[in-house]
């Protein structure tokens, strides 16, 4: 599991890891216990281009319906396939084995993510 | 991502409770009530295989007394509640007079001339002055809403029988029947220390179980006493979100989606409901004897291969004609594919029929099948 403290986060309750140009995405604890236990998770194929701020997959609980955002304009790597086959390490590990996508970027398009004080600021509103 | 409690939200006998088992919360009907305590299929397969304990004190209660009673519940209600024998239950139906559903309800006839007709959260304001209305030409009738004093707490399982004989305080009164003789749909009488408890073989998953209607101010120690008694037997406190899966599977209705004020009995499958023989006039008569309008679309279940549920809200087509849409689904967490219940044009209700659902724009095959989903094996 990554320290959290070190990760970037979006207002999609969305978790990004940097690396150099590529990024790791995943979601929150925080959006994993609102989703409830996660039952099927679709994610984008490797070589899929995504577009910043639009909808690129899917986390779908019991009781309703997440979706994945791209943070910026990227191309998938990999996509956590197993995630796919057991999406119960969405809820068990969101910040670890639950990750989703990795997705190279261009850094600097990077811009308006929170830093770990100021989620957790947000999601105690 | 989801409902966020507002403030001016009730608050259950049993909220402290909730926030130490480390619940999260959902309003509900106007309610602050749990929706998991963790894992929402923890909890449904609990239900499914031990036992589940629901806090369900947001349901409305109201209290219809007086020699009158049984005749007004006649006239109040679609079913013939005049026939119920003493501390028996009956699902019933509040219409209105064109024939829509204001409420389902379950309606307990506690002692002579005495009835308590337990509503829905979100419903209780207008099925409270559905009955207030209707009592008018009755004498001798008390209708009181009392939904405040009364605390509901739902055992449900196939341990839930052994959960309650051997729960701590818990004992029957003299000269009402064990709990092990009452029927479904049944009630008998206990006590919890020096308050009385109701209860009743309902429930609410497709599984055995009771409810227990308690004092407000008996609610933490019951509660209290039946984790103490059933954690052994695998009792595990379950929230609404494994409460609409259980009940799902076990194809029930739930306000707001299977049944609403646009909604006539027949359509949700529930024609058995409303008692055309009974003597006497009856809000919705009228309207219901009419007959659908051609064309009504009813209540069928749908199962899809996958894992891709279809939610409610989800459009159904026969080939590219729009036919009809989802009212409630889920992946089902006991049969592993996802589970519809969709109102679908009339032609195209027979079991077996293929239809396609609209998932989020994919189009996924769904097939038309019996309800309910899920039937538990009887003893």
């Amino acid at each position: 599991m990554a320290n959290t403290a070190d990760l970037k986060y979006t207002r999609d309750h969305e978790w990004i890891a940097l690396d150099g140009e590529t990024v790791t995405i995943g979601i929150t604890d925080y959006a994993a216990d609102q989703l409830g236990d996660v039952v099927y998770v679709d994610l984008p194929a490797a070589g899929s281009a995504i577009e910043g701020g639009k909808v690129v997959g899917e986390i779908e609980s019991t009781k309703s319906v997440g979706e994945l955002f791209a943070p910026v304009d990227g191309t998938v790597v990999e996509s956590n396939q197993a995630v796919i086959d057991n999406p119960q390490l969405v809820n068990d590990d969101p910040f670890g084995e639950g990750w989703m996508i990795k997705v190279t970027i261009d850094p600097s398009t990077l811009s308006g993510t929170l830093t770990e004080d100021e989620y957790r600021a947000l999601v105690a509103e | 991502m989801s409902d966020t409690p507002s403030v001016d939200s009730k608050q259950s006998p049993l909220h402290e409770l909730h926030v130490a088992a480390g619940a999260s919360f959902t309003d509900f009907g106007g309610w602050q009530m749990p929706v998991s305590y963790g894992s929402d299929l923890t909890e449904h397969h609990a239900v499914r295989n031990a036992a589940g304990i629901f806090d369900v004190s947001h349901m409305g209660n109201i209290s219809v007394t007086g020699e009158d009673a049984a005749a007004f519940l006649d006239y109040a209600l679609a079913g013939k509640l005049s026939t119920t024998g003493l501390m028996q239950a009956k699902y019933s139906l509040l219409l209105d007079s064109n024939g829509g559903i204001i409420d389902d309800l379950i309606v307990y006839h506690n002692a002579a001339n005495e009835y308590a007709v337990v509503v829905n959260a979100g419903n209780r304001d207008a099925a409270f002055a559905a009955f207030s209305e209707r009592a008018a030409g009755f004498k001798n009738l008390t209708v009181r809403d009392i939904s405040d004093d009364v605390a509901i707490l739902a055992i449900q399982g196939p341990r839930a029988l052994e959960v309650l004989e051997t729960t701590e305080g818990l004992r029957i009164m003299e000269g009402q029947p064990a709990l092990r003789d009452v029927k479904n749909y049944w009630s008998t009488a206990g006590w919890f220390g020096d308050g009385s408890v109701l209860i009743a073989r309902t429930g609410y998953t497709g599984e055995d179980g009771f409810e227990l209607y308690v004092d407000e101010a008996d609610a933490v120690g019951l509660w209290q006493a039946l984790l103490v008694a059933g954690e052994p037997l695998g009792l595990t406190p379950a929230g609404l979100a494994s409460r609409d899966t259980l009940r799902l599977e076990a194809g029930m209705p739930l306000y707001g989606h299977e049944l609403g004020r646009d909604i006539r009995p027949a359509q949700a499958g529930l024609g058995r409901v409303v008692a055309l023989t009974k003597e006497g006039d009856f809000v919705g008569r009228g309207a219901i004897e009419a007959g659908l309008p051609d064309g009504a679309r009813v209540l069928v279940g749908l199962v899809t291969e996958g894992r891709r549920a279809g939610r409610a809200g989800y459009a159904v087509f026969d080939g590219d004609t729009d036919v009809g849409v989802i009212t409630s689904g889920a992946l089902s967490p006991t049969l592993g594919h996802p589970i519809a219940m969709a109102m679908v044009d009339p032609a195209l209700t027979e079991i077996g029929t293929e239809l396609t659902i609209d998932v989020r724009g994919t189009r996924i095959p769904a097939t038309v099948t019996a309800l309910p989903f899920y039937k538990r094996e009887k003893n």
